[in-house]
């Protein structure tokens, strides 16, 4: 067992894991109907690639990757086309973006599929495959992995390959129950990965309340170099920054990437589609979501992608009576939606319905007493409690010097905050303001610079326009005809 | 279709509140408070119920005055915890309205004048100290005699409240300087540290009686660090810096300063410590900032005791550390994660 380092901070949170970790991943049901949105990564949005009434396969792409940082969308099942257009998406605005509806026929039939041999393929086409296969992570940020894949110029060489299995949010078990079920797959999976990044050494985090899914990945890692290391179990450990500290005690950059101090990290989830994409020629067309809470019979199940939420908790015999909020992800980082009526993406980790016992109630926001409870609990370092009155005060700049951007959102602070205040919230606010101001710097330096060059651009054939009629009229006729020009201009 | 209602992250939270930290401070203060009256009687705890009184009025009026909601506010029993930081510093036999005073100026002018709970520059219970010093030293200096010091017998309740409400009685031997005082005033009249401490008023460690107190608050102040409800680095920092600069002039003269042991466990060192210096709303805020507010803070109140008009400083040199304390903040930022070392 090799040492670990303990980050800074931190929680221990209530677990709620056996409300759904014990029964088996259960297939998902086949809808009539699957809304299935294009953007479901970072980055650019999918292209749609069919239009209504087209007759599409399971696993047939519908969406192409659209620039570098994109992935490609793909039909959960055979069906029609029946709309290419705005539909409610799981988001916190609860704004409508651009899905594709299939109407199921029931046949389930897939495309024809092509297994690849990864030894033998070029490592960009290795993860061309990927991107076109809609590889992304699975952990909830859904970052295009093929982009994660490429070494580029960030670092000499690799050093560490993570797999994160901590799965440190209470409630959700979806990876937990996947390391049990399908830990082979996953570990080919990680081979394919390090054969793309040449790691001198392959890491799977799992966080230590997690004891089987710990045997099986060990058994599954046997004679292929691949190590488990069991993580306590205190939150974020399943925050990347908090992982590969943990595992490695080397801090990524503030605002920079695992790549650039030679280590990589993705979800066990991850690993597992991008054997599926490889070995098996299937695209990313489902994940397994855990619905817990406040459920009849929680459970995590196989669930196709663009599978309405409320058909999931029908198949956990419906909702128990009083569920005040319906959240998707975890109770420290998901987000409360308005309904049940919004498919299943790749980001869907969990879907908790919560009742009033299992929230806190809403206490009313107290002032600051500057107990500094948020500074021991903060993972990132930073002085929380500064954060926030600089957020207050719109103090935009100060925010943006006391670290805001090293903020990773992950509601310690809040957590413990005595007088209750929704810091995490005032975090997201100033960051969004900064973000408005900077592209609208941005703009603003465009509209100059545009300005500026068309000024140049009149300046210049104005000049032209001179010296041609110095040559061809005499003097004062010139000038007349550079004053109408110049009326025009 | 099922609504339901949308909330931001976190969905659960930790059982805390600040009515939670602010009545921890105040069990935590039980067993000091419970020295000071066996040594000096009913007084001490008269003085108490006249400043809550006081400070829940005073909250209620100003809360009402600003259009603030009462039950929230007044739950945060951070009112009555500025009461009896006050109350336990002022002498037993205390006229009701000087308690009254220093209650008002606490909590009407240091306080919510201020913008109220979290927003207030200066500790408020020690400006109300401050104000009552400054304006009624003769009231502030009358201290009762230990019980166990001298023949007096221990006053009644009567007595006391009679004392309180109506003026005290001219009575040889009943009060007396503090401790400190005693040090002081001595001091100035040429005698050595070794001579001075044969007064009857100095216990095993330091003052008769007030050493008790001291343990009591070193107890209940420890407890309140181990809960959380304080940080330790703010009692280390300033019991930690009044030591090191009170051994460094005990080894320089130990006639004529009096050894770290007996600063540390005298006057308000301790119980400024645990409990007033910890105030967090007027202390400095970033981990490292509170070791250098701490111990700026034990630091000044040497300097006053030895060389200062006062002979004691807690109550002057945590104000003088609040106005540092933004300053303090800005420059012992902690370095954030994944920001290069050094």
């Amino acid at each position: 067992m090799s040492a670990l380092f303990p980050f800074h901070g931190g929680l221990k949170t209530v677990r709620h894991k056996t409300e759904s970790n014990t029964l088996p991943i259960e297939p998902g049901p086949l809808p009539r109907r699957l809304i299935v949105p294009l953007r479901q990564h970072m980055g650019n949005a999918a292209k749609p690639c069919v239009q209504a009434g087209d007759r599409v396969l399971k696993g047939q792409m519908i969406g192409q990757a659209d620039g570098y940082i994109s992935a490609a969308v793909h039909a959960p099942s055979s069906g029609v086309v029946a709309a290419v257009d705005l539909q409610p998406i799981p988001h916190p605005s609860g704004l409508a973006d651009l899905c594709v509806t299939i109407e199921t026929d029931g046949e389930d039939r897939w495309i024809e599929r092509q297994p690849l041999d990864y030894r033998h393929l070029h490592p960009s086409d290795l993860r061309n495959a990927l991107r076109n296969a809609g590889v992304v992570g699975l952990g909830g940020a859904v970052f295009p992995s093929a982009v994660k894949l490429n070494r580029g110029g960030h670092c000499e060489r690799v050093d560490t390959l993570i797999l994160n299995g901590a799965e440190c949010e209470p409630w959700i078990t979806c990876d937990d129950r996947i390391m049990r079920e399908r830990a082979a797959d996953i570990v080919a999976g990680l081979a394919i990965m390090a054969h793309l990044l040449e790691p001198r050494e392959a890491l799977i985090g799992i966080e230590e309340d997690k004891p089987e899914a710990v045997a099986a990945m060990t058994a599954a890692c046997a004679g292929t170099g691949y190590e488990v290391r069991v993580v306590p179990t205190r939150y974020p450990s399943g925050s990347v920054k908090q992982l590969v500290f943990l595992l490695t005690g080397r801090e990524i950059p503030d605002q920079g990437l695992p790549l650039d101090i030679g280590v990589q990290c993705f979800n066990v989830a991850t690993a597992y589609t991008v054997q599926r994409a490889i070995a098996h020629g299937e695209p990313v067309i489902a994940r397994v979501v855990t619905v817990t809470g406040h459920v009849q019979r929680p459970r995590n199940i196989d669930a196709l992608l663009g599978t309405r939420f409320a058909d999931l908790v029908a198949q956990c015999s419906g909702y128990r009576d009083g569920v005040e909020r319906l959240i998707m992800g975890g109770p420290m980082m998901g987000f409360a939606l308005h309904g049940d009526d919004v498919p299943v993406t790749k980001a869907t980790n969990c879907i908790l319905a919560a009742s009033a016992g299992q929230l806190t109630p809403e206490q009313p926001v107290m002032p600051c007493i500057r107990c500094g409870a948020c500074v021991d609990a903060c993972p990132a370092l930073l002085l929380p409690q500064q954060l926030y009155w600089f957020a207050r005060a719109k103090e935009f700049d100060k925010a943006r010097d006391h670290h805001l951007f090293g903020c990773i959102e992950c509601g310690c602070c809040s957590y413990v905050c005595p007088s209750h205040i929704p810091l995490v919230q005032y975090y997201r606010y100033a960051k969004n303001e900064i973000w408005a101001r900077d592209k609208e710097k941005e703009k603003a330096e465009l509209a100059r610079q545009r300005h500026q060059a068309r000024q140049e651009r009149l300046e210049r054939e104005k000049q032209e326009r001179e010296a041609k009629l110095r040559q061809k009229a005499p003097p004062r006729a010139a000038e007349t005809v550079v004053e109408a020009a110049d009326r025009e201009g | 279709m099922m609504r339901f209602r949308t909330v931001t992250s976190p969905h659960v939270l930790l059982d805390a509140s600040v009515g939670q930290v602010m009545r921890r401070v105040l069990y935590a203060m039980l067993p000091g408070v419970a020295a000071l009256v066996w040594f000096f009687g009913w007084g001490v705890l008269v003085n108490l119920v006249i400043a809550t009184a006081v400070a829940l009025a005073a909250e209620t009026a100003m809360l009402a005055a600003r259009g603030k909601p009462l039950a929230p506010h007044l739950g945060d029993f951070s009112a009555v915890v500025t009461a009896w930081l006050l109350a336990v510093a002022l002498p037993p036999l205390a006229p009701w309205w000087l308690t009254a005073i220093g209650v008002l100026s606490a909590i009407v002018v240091a306080k919510h004048l201020y913008g109220g709970l979290g927003y207030n520059p200066f500790n408020p219970a020690m400006i109300g100290y401050v104000v009552l010093l400054i304006s009624f030293p003769r009231e502030m200096s009358t201290w009762l005699i230990p019980h166990g010091v001298g023949q007096t017998q221990a006053m009644t309740l009567v007595e006391t409240l009679r004392a309180i409400f109506v003026g005290l009685p001219e009575v040889d031997g009943l009060t007396g300087a503090t401790p400190l005082d005693v040090l002081r005033t001595q001091m100035g009249l040429g005698l050595s540290v070794a001579e001075i401490r044969n007064s009857p008023v100095f216990g095993l460690v330091s003052g008769h009686g007030w050493e008790w107190a001291a343990l009591g608050f070193l107890l209940g102040g420890l407890w309140l660090v181990y809960s959380r409800a304080a940080d330790w680095r703010i009692p280390a920092g300033m019991l930690g810096g009044l030591a090191i600069i009170s051994t460094v002039f005990y080894l320089i003269n130990p006639q004529q300063y009096a050894p770290p042991w007996f600063h540390l466990w005298s006057g308000a060192a301790i119980f400024g410590a645990f409990f007033i210096a910890t105030d967090p709303v007027t202390a400095s805020a970033t981990p490292r900032g509170r070791l250098i507010y701490g111990a700026g803070i034990g630091i000044l109140v040497y300097i006053i005791r030895a060389f200062g008009g006062y002979p004691d400083g807690v109550a002057f040199s945590v104000l003088l550390m609040n106005i540092a304390a933004p300053t303090i903040d800005l420059y012992t930022q902690p370095r954030v994660f994944g920001a290069r070392r050094g």
